[in-house]
Parts: C-alpha cells; structure tokens; sequence
C-alpha cells in the first residue's frame, strides 16, 4: 500500500528539480535581461527591507528578554549578547527572513505566472519562440538567490541592535562588555554559513513559487490554490532544509 | 478559393491521439491541412479543438501520432529546435493573451525586440501591423483598457508581427457581438489573402466558418468525422453535420 500522500508529494519534488534544471540550462543563454532582473531584486530586495527590518528588531529584543532571564539564573547574564548574536546570525535572520520572503514573494510570483497561466499568456510566450523559463523564472529565480542574502546581513545588524537596546536599557547591562561578547566568539564562518542557508533558502522560494504558478491549472480558483500552495511548500521546504544545512555547515 | 490543382500539404496529422487523465480529447485523429489555404474547425465545446490547435505548433504533444508541419516532424525537435520553430507560426488566443504588464505597443513589438530587429524596424513594423488590424493610436494603452474585440485585434497583431506562413486562430470572435465578430472575421480573411498564409481557425460560430473556410472540418469525438469545402459541406449526407449546421438539440452529435 502506498501512502496517499506519496504521489503529490513526488511530483511536486520531481516539478521542483525540473524547473531548477530549465533555470541552470537557460542561464547562460542569451538575451540577458538585466532589466527583468534589476526590478526581481527591488521588489524581492528594498520592497521587502521594512517587514524584514521590523521582524528581526523585535526577535533579537525578544532573544534577549528570554536569554537574559535564564541566564540570570545561572548566573551567566555576560553572555546574552553571544548567544544573541549567534543566533541571530546563524539561524533565526535565515530562516525567519526567508520565511517572511516566502509569503511575500514567493506567494506573488505564484500568483502572477499563474495567472499568465490560466490566460495563456504563458502559452503565448512559447508561441512567440521565447521559453517562458528563461523569460519569467531565470530574472526571479537569480534575483531572489543573490537579494536574499543582502537582507539577512541588514538582519543580523538590526537583530544585534535590538538585542542590545533590551539589555542595555531595559536590564541595564554594560554597554562595552555586552558588544564585546556579542563579537568575541563570532567567527566569519557563522555570518557565511547564515548567508549561504540565505542564498538556498531563495532558491527554494523563487523555484517553488514560479512551479507552483507555471503548473497551475482551473482558473481563478487554481491561481489561489497555486498561491497559498506556494508558501506552505516553501516554508516547509525551508524548515527541513534548514536542519540538512545546519547539519552539513557546522 | 481556387481549389483545383492540390496544393502541397502544409500540416499533416497522422493518428494523432491525446488523453488528459484518462479521458480520450483526441483519437487517431488525422488532418491535412493545404497550403495557402483558410481551414475552419467546427466542433462542439469542449471537444477539444484547443487541444488539436495546440497539437500543430507544437504546445501540447501528443500521446501517439506524428504533426508534420512544411515536412519536418514536429516530436524529432528538442524543445530549443522547436522554439525556433514556431517562428513559422502566428497564434492568436481565445482572449488574446496579452502580457498585461504591456502596453498594446510593446505586446506587438515583443517578437520583433526577441528576434533582435533594431528599433527602428521594430517601430515601423508595430506601426504597420497596428495598421493592418486597424488600431492606429492605441499603442499606448494597456490591455486592461481595451474592449474584447480590440484585445483580439492586438491579438492578431502580435502574432502576425514576424510574417508568419501559418496562422492559428483559436475561436478568435467567441462572445464578440454580432457586428465586431464580421469584423474579426473580413480581418481573419485580409490577414491571410493579404499575407498569402495557410490560416486555421477554431470556431462553433458557423457564420464565421462560411465567411473564413476554403475548407471546413468537423471535430466529433477525437476524430475529423466531415472535411470538405463549404458548399460540399453543407450538403454532406452525414447526420453529425447536419445536427451541427442546423444546431438541433437531439441527433448523434449530443447522444
């Protein structure tokens, strides 16, 4: 007996290594459209800039009103700026960015291709001997991939930020010691292996978004469908793959 | 409308069969199709006269069966081979198809840009097909402000950019009103005389297949069950035809 589940659970995978391999044959191939991909990287990059601001803020305030107290009581409170820190850059900007992207973005880019979809304008694309892949998926799929990190790094700043603001001044910590441990066992690796888990992450949200609206079918209805499909798959493809990340980096 | 001599095979269908999980839309369907020639599809909705339409240029593959258009077998090309292909053919959609993020102007300049004309051929190009469809001064709208039928026209425009050799219309005047659909259909007409193309055009408006067809086909369960000229195929002695022409509501067409 083979689980219900099995089946669309294969295909969206085997749709998933499919448009990846369209996306890597057609990079190369000319017309580049640096225009296409110029405005990707605006709408996923400095549209995205406020909410990806405002999210990270609040977690590191958040980290450190919950590391403070339990710190606190082993007596251990110097620490909270690098446990703040790491984490921030390590896997809370990552994953918790990425998964703001996934709604944001990934949803929109369901929703317009597949709306080309279900009006033929995808179909006409093909007629006019253009591969929508290479026109639609191509710009999105790279901008996502090389934005995305941009907007963890402004993260893991603003994160550090919000972190110090709590102990600082709201539990009173000492300026100067709380940034030296926030930095003294940061290593680069910690920022790149963040921004590596950033730059997967985009992938899976550009690809899963475009296959989602490339594949969609039934009219208005399959566009929502595609839409809300696209986040959920995203966000959960995100989250495992972000323990095989964590696993593989560190 | 000189149908005398037979003039060369442009598409040529052969057992062509196409089911969309497990429901049959074309059976060893065969069709030739003569160059130089306006084919009209009849057939009822839902009978998958999209389906055969997107058969010749290659859109949907088929399940079994060979499409040669001008000789070549359209499943022996690899999907780069066949995107070059298509620049043989005009498609017009049902709606049109607009990129809607495009202004009438760029829609139509878009082939032209891809096939890497320079600007000023691809200015006096738009022009001139904006002209032939009759929509002088509309360059600068977007899709969304225009009318079914103009959308249709840009339609036309668009796909027959690049001077096609073939031209596909798929129920290019469904939901159109009487007047803009004789319309579509003299332009259809002028489009193809005009540009000395092989038109097939997909329809269950039996005015507009009079006033298109060099010749008529019907499509009846996954199969051309009548193919003939118009005044042969209105009086073909075959009880699908005549229930269509004569649009009854019982006969074997609706059993």
């Amino acid at each position: 007996m083979r689980p219900a589940f099995l089946e669309p659970f294969l295909l969206e995978v085997g749709r998933f290594f499919q448009i990846l391999g369209r996306v890597l044959a057609w990079t190369p191939r000319p017309p580049y459209d640096w225009r296409e991909l110029l405005r990707q990287m605006l709408r996923v990059g400095v549209d995205s800039v406020p909410v990806v601001l405002l999210t990270s803020l609040f977690t590191g305030m958040v980290m450190a009103l919950q590391t403070f107290s339990t710190l606190k009581r082993v007596n251990a409170e110097g620490f909270v700026g690098t446990l703040v820190a790491l984490s921030m850059v390590r896997e809370l900007s990552p994953v918790i960015s990425s998964l703001l992207i996934a709604g944001r973005c990934g949803s929109a880019m369901g929703a317009e291709l597949g709306t080309m979809r279900v009006t033929e304008q995808i179909d006409a694309l093909e007629v006019l001997a253009t591969d929508p892949v290479h026109y639609l998926v191509v710009p999105r799929v790279w901008a996502t991939v090389v934005t995305l990190p941009m907007l963890i790094v402004l993260a893991d700043v603003i994160g550090i930020v919000g972190g110090y603001l709590i102990s600082v001044l709201y539990f009173g910590a000492n300026p100067v010691t709380y940034m030296e441990n926030t930095f003294r066992f940061m290593d680069a690796d910690d920022v790149t292996s963040g921004l590596i888990k950033a730059a997967v992450f985009g992938l899976i949200v550009a690809v899963v978004g475009c296959q989602k609206g490339y594949f969609t079918r039934g009219g208005a209805e399959g566009v929502g469908r595609s839409t809300t499909r696209a986040v959920v798959l995203a966000s959960i493809a995100i989250l495992i793959s972000d323990f095989f990340l964590t696993k593989i980096l560190y | 409308m000189a149908l005398a001599a037979t003039p060369p095979v442009k598409i040529r269908l052969r057992g062509v069969s196409k089911s969309f999980s497990g429901k049959v839309v074309l059976d060893a369907l065969d069709l030739d199709v003569f160059e130089g020639e306006s084919v009209v599809v009849l057939g009822g909705s839902g009978t998958g006269k999209s389906v055969l339409l997107k058969h010749m240029i290659g859109l949907i593959r088929p399940d079994a069966g060979t499409i040669e258009v001008d000789g070549v077998e359209l499943g022996s090309l690899s999907n780069l081979e066949l995107t070059g292909f298509r620049r043989r053919f005009g498609m017009a959609f049902q709606e049109g198809a607009l990129f809607d993020s495009m202004t009438v102007w760029d829609n139509v300049a878009f082939p032209l840009r891809r096939a890497k004309w320079d600007r000023a051929r691809v200015a006096e190009r738009v022009s001139a097909c904006l002209e032939m469809v009759h929509l002088e001064g509309a360059e600068h709208k977007m899709p969304s402000e225009l009318s079914g039928g103009m959308r249709r026209r840009v339609g036309f425009a668009r796909a027959i950019a690049l001077e096609p050799k073939i031209l596909l219309f798929d129920e290019p005047n469904t939901g159109l009103d009487p007047v803009i659909k004789a319309v579509i259909d003299e332009l259809i007409v002028e489009l193809q005389e005009k540009m000395n193309s092989t038109a097939v055009t997909i329809t269950h408006d039996l005015n507009s297949a009079y006033r298109i067809a060099d010749r008529m086909a019907l499509l009846f369960r996954g199969k051309i069950v009548a193919y003939a000229p118009p005044e042969e195929f209105r009086e073909l002695d075959d009880a699908r035809v005549q229930q269509f022409l004569r649009g009854l509501p019982s006969g074997p067409l609706s059993d």
